[in-house]
């Protein structure tokens, strides 16, 4: 096994295990943090280097491991040409931000969070990039959405960055959804997740009556995540992020990840007229909008957001065109944009670190501070409005050449070369003003702070960025062709059409356009004063963020009187939609069947008919004396008992034991529980809802009853005779129901008594320094008796308790065989530690029974947990039981099942669960009030 | 023998039940339901024993030793609450 069998998945999830350790690390110094984010992104690129050479030599690297194959998932990663440029952006990039942002952060800002916040961002980032499932590439896009929510809201004491991070992740978590939806169709048409085979699967796709939907939720997807028009409002807000991550995120990586995604379906999904007019209209509205608003915008971010949007626009309308040449010129866009863009925010970040503001107007002549970020600044800005010798120039000539050739095709297309050419020509105002306000146009205004130039490392990721424009721009044939050539290869999966990277193409239409578009653009500049005034007059409150606000607010609203109309926020309503449907489900479904079946009813013999009797009277009284609470609740003991007897009777001895169990643990939780509450419920409501009420509950327990009666009639086929006939061969046990809790149902259990012990620790912490108002006088107004512990029930009381300790032991080892098992025998115990609490007293019992219940839950879960595992050990699924037989002198023979050791697990997580839970209610503090009977909370009620 | 034996506990039994169960429904005071629910507890398990020996089965044994060992609790909890109010102190 090689590294190359492997090491794509370490190369993704590599930096998720970083941003874990940047945590720890920043415990221990702030800086180091920023170390071990280096050190982890040098590393990925150390572990990708083995694969370079394979998209090279025209092969594509695949590694899959299964993941849930019924589901079609597998754990699968693919490098090709594409994966291969982008995974370099993301790493070359970030490992730049994350100097860069070492020097930017200020000392109160957490390192710790920011540099594992952008690592878990890398990591999805080259998650997606070399996803080879498509359902995992769509799992990673949402973790890029998650992530780069965490860095928007990164300082999330401040209100703006809060809202940009709850847009951003509104809008690219919809699209997020929509993409989901768009894959699961492409999957089904194709049969498959995996790309490769996808990719195969060109005229099928075309061919499939899904094509259209399909294609409009994965643009959806893209489009919302590379903010093209209409959905791209989201990205300006997200400026409120520090700039290294609209450096990394929201310039360089993440807003490509939707061009990316339209990259690598683009052999699939392109070439029908659906796809050039939806992504060619989104590319140009987008290229025009961003490019128009970039130039009135002050704040520099501001600026530099909308000029990605049009940048991001002009890559999209490249890949709308949809000619081989046209991705040529998207991909090469890319590469270049990036690296302007980023080295621009990182500008942009330098001046507002620097000066305390972004804001253009007040921001002036920093040329004479900061020489040689202006030097640097310039360089990126001329290659941003595409100024020959520079890489921008290259790429933008490719898209003016793509414009030119596409206006052939009809006789009004010739309207798109003249709107690109006008998008440059705004291009060219915005760079000329980001330059020109910043770095000249006289003397700064009113700063915070005296600029200078900033630490050298800040400088240092910006020269090597502007280095790049420059060499790509002057020599792309030597620097950038071998990459570019792979990813075209990659993108098109076939062999890359014939292009030039020249710089001199001779005279032609594109040069022309560059002309144009310099000239005019810096006329425009000149221009200005008078444009920004007719902006701010009119165009300036035309903002699709009121679009979004009003949708949102307008959805919550409907909500809201939805809710309202259904949901009165009584009890009484919510059960009467509920048991209203049930009811209407129930008559549709037996309109036309019979109720009841063909079986024969029991004789009915005398006991029973009194047992019947006697429940059906209890519950009745149950409800009649239901306003005097203590009645009520002794009717209700009555109505557990016969239940009991009634399990015993009809064969479920199972049933019958635990419902006495849980019937006495029960009456000991409410008596706790009525001491704080008041003894007799005034009469709340009308007499007219009281008949409707008993109109209500006669209708529903009628038809309960018919139900039950129905199921009892009817001959039914149900799983227990597997049960029954595997019960002794599969799990050495003769009690059905303990060998299904504790063997065939046994990791159900598992879950159960987990949720027991949270449910045990979350009463003890809600009751935690809780106090509550206590009478001092039972209802008739008499003083409680001054005996607390009466020496009659101290003693039985002690007497009693190792007799139950050994019925809970002879329960609990017969259970495997014979009704019982570790549930019952768990509330046996516990109920024999709470008699002594009742009886003795809490400080007593604690002083003498010292085990902590909350250990008591631990060992409970964690023996139950090992158990299961301890099966692994053996190779076995995880909680297959074994079981042997022994043969003791004396005992005799026995067997021993491994089932035993996971029923002590669930027998210790009863009984801590129960006595925390009581326990606890039982210590609970109060405040003695005079108040009687009918008590509420009284604050200032007479001594 | 044996079944008139049986059929007589039943009659029994069930009498004392049915008293019981009369008793908790007129009260009149708190103690008497109490205690007719505690009687109705030792009354379970006088049938439950003797409904044993008429099925022929050990199996009714357990839910009858439960009751005998944990039945007396919620009558305890309850006459503690009526004598202090606090059952757990």
């Amino acid at each position: 096994m090689t590294l190359v069998d492997f090491n794509l998945p370490v190369v993704v999830l590599l930096p998720f295990l970083g941003a874990l350790l940047a945590t720890q690390a920043a415990r221990f110094n702030r800086l180091a943090a920023a170390g071990t984010a280096a050190v982890i992104t040098i590393l990925a690129l150390i572990l990708l280097l083995p694969a370079l050479p394979l998209p090279f030599a025209g092969q594509t690297l695949i590694q899959r491991w299964e993941w849930v194959p019924s589901l079609g998932l597998e754990f699968a990663f693919r490098l090709d040409g594409l994966g291969l440029l982008f995974a370099l952006l993301i790493l070359v990039i970030g490992l730049l931000v994350i100097i860069y942002a070492r020097y930017y952060l200020s000392p109160q800002d957490s390192m710790g969070r920011f540099f594992a916040f952008l690592l878990s961002f890398m990591g999805s980032m080259l998650g997606i990039v070399l996803s080879e499932n498509l359902i995992q590439l769509v799992i990673f896009w949402e973790l890029t959405s998650l992530s780069s929510f965490l860095l928007i809201s990164y300082w999330y004491t401040r209100s703006d960055a809060r809202q940009g991070a709850r847009m951003a992740l509104t809008i690219t978590g919809m699209g997020g959804l929509a993409l989901f939806g768009g894959v699961l169709i492409l999957g089904h048409i194709v049969g498959s997740f995996n790309l490769t085979e996808v990719l195969a699967a060109s005229s099928l796709i075309h061919a499939s009556p899904w094509y259209t939907p399909m294609l409009v939720l994965i643009l959806l997807g893209a489009f919302t995540k590379s903010a093209q028009f209409p959905f791209h409002f989201w990205l300006p807000h997200a400026m409120a992020a520090p700039t290294p991550v609209s450096a990394y995120l929201h310039s360089a990586t993440m807003v490509k990840a939707g061009i990316f995604l339209l990259v690598r379906l683009f052999p699939v999904l392109s070439g029908t007229p659906e796809w050039h007019w939806l992504v060619g209209t989104a590319g140009m509205l987008t290229l025009l909008l961003g490019a128009f608003t970039a130039l009135f915008k002050h704040d520099i971010k501001g600026l530099l957001a909308y000029s990605t949007i049009s940048h991001l626009g002009l890559i999209t309308l490249l890949l709308g065109i949809g000619s081989p040449l046209a991705v040529v010129a998207a991909l090469f866009h890319i590469i270049n944009h990036a690296t302007f863009k980023a080295s621009l925010f990182m500008v942009a970040g330098i001046v507002d670190h620097e000066t305390g503001t972004r804001d253009m107007r007040r921001v002036n002549g920093l040329m004479k501070y900061m020489p040689q970020v202006g030097i640097l600044a310039i360089i990126a800005s001329a290659a941003m409005a595409g100024v020959p010798l520079l890489n921008g120039f290259l790429s933008k000539e490719m898209f003016f050449d793509q414009t030119v050739s596409v206006s052939a095709i009809s006789p009004l297309a010739w309207v798109i070369p003249v709107l690109a050419t006008l998008a440059g020509v705004f291009s060219v105002a915005y760079s000329a003003r980001f330059v020109h306000d910043i770095f000249f146009n006289g003397e700064p205004i009113n700063l915070p702070k005296k600029p200078h130039e900033p630490p050298l490392y800040m400088k240092i990721p910006v020269g090597l960025l502007v280095l790049a424009c420059i060499a790509v721009g002057v020599f792309p044939v030597y620097t950038i062709a071998g990459v570019l050539y792979v990813a075209i290869a990659g993108a098109l999966q076939t062999t890359p059409p014939e292009y030039s990277l020249a710089l001199w193409h001779g005279f032609s239409a594109p040069l022309l356009m560059s002309f144009i578009a310099l000239v005019v653009g810096l006329i425009v500049y000149l221009i200005r004063k008078p444009l920004f005034a007719w902006y701010d007059r009119g165009l300036s409150q035309w903002d699709a963020r009121i679009v979004y606000q009003a949708l949102v607010n307008g959805l919550i609203h409907w909500a809201q009187s939805v809710t309202r109309r259904l949901d009165r926020g009584t009890f009484r309503n919510m059960l009467i939609w509920f048991f209203g449907v049930t009811l209407l489900a129930g008559v549709v479904g037996f309109w036309d069947e019979a109720l009841l079946g063909t079986r024969e009813l029991m004789p009915v013999d005398g006991i029973t008919a009194m047992a019947i009797a006697g429940l059906i009277l209890s519950s009745l009284l149950t409800v009649l004396k239901h306003r005097s609470r203590l009645i009520s609740l002794v009717m209700l003991g009555v109505v557990g008992l016969v239940v009991s007897l009634g399990f015993a009777k009809f064969s479920a001895p199972d049933l019958a034991l635990t419902q006495l169990s849980v019937e006495i643990v029960t009456v000991v939780l409410l008596m706790l529980a009525l001491y704080f509450l008041p003894q007799y419920t005034h009469m709340l409501s009308s007499h007219k809802r009281h008949y409707q009420d008993i109109a209500w509950a006669m209708g529903l327990g009628f038809s309960a009853a018919l139900l039950t009666l129905a199921v009892l009639t009817r001959d039914l086929q149900s799983i227990s005779g597997y049960f029954l006939a595997h019960s002794k061969t599969g799990g050495g046990g003769t009690n059905v129901v303990n060998v299904i809790l504790v063997d065939f149902r046994g990791f159900d259990t598992l879950g159960e008594i987990v949720v027991l012990a949270l449910a045990g620790l979350g009463i003890v912490a809600l009751l935690q320094g809780i106090k509550l108002y206590a009478p001092k006088r039972n209802a008739e107004g008499v003083p409680w008796s001054q005996e607390s512990h009466p020496l009659i029930l101290q003693v039985q009381a002690r007497i009693l308790f190792p007799m139950m300790l050994m019925v809970a032991i002879f329960i609990f080892l017969r259970g495997h065989n014979l009704p019982g098992g570790g549930f019952i025998a768990g509330l046996i115990a516990a109920l024999a530690i709470v008699l002594q609490n009742l009886a003795n007293g809490i400080v007593w019992t604690a002083a003498r029974i010292r085990w902590d219940m909350h250990s008591v839950l631990a060992a409970g879960i964690g023996i139950a947990t090992f158990t299961g595992l301890g099966a692994m050990l053996m190779h076995y699924p995880f909680l297959t039981s074994t079981f042997t037989y022994l043969k003791w002198p004396i005992v005799g023979k026995f067997e021993i099942a491994s089932a035993m050791g996971f029923d002590t697990g669930v027998f210790l997580v009863v009984v801590g669960a129960t006595v925390m839970i009581l326990v606890q209610l039982g210590r609970l503090n109060y405040i003695e009030t005079e108040d009687t009977g009918d008590l509420q909370p009284a604050k200032g009620s007479t001594p | 023998m044996l079944n008139i034996a049986l059929v007589l506990g039943f009659i029994l039994v069930s009498g004392a039940c049915f008293l019981s169960l009369v008793r908790l429904l007129i009260g009149p005071d708190l103690p008497d339901r109490i205690l007719a629910l505690d009687t109705l507890y030792v009354n379970s398990i006088a049938l439950l024993i003797l409904f044993g020996i008429t099925e022929g089965s050990t199996l009714y044994f357990e839910s009858a030793l439960l009751i005998a060992v944990m039945g007396f609790v919620g009558t305890l909890a309850l006459s503690k609450y009526l004598l202090r109010g606090d059952i757990m102190e």
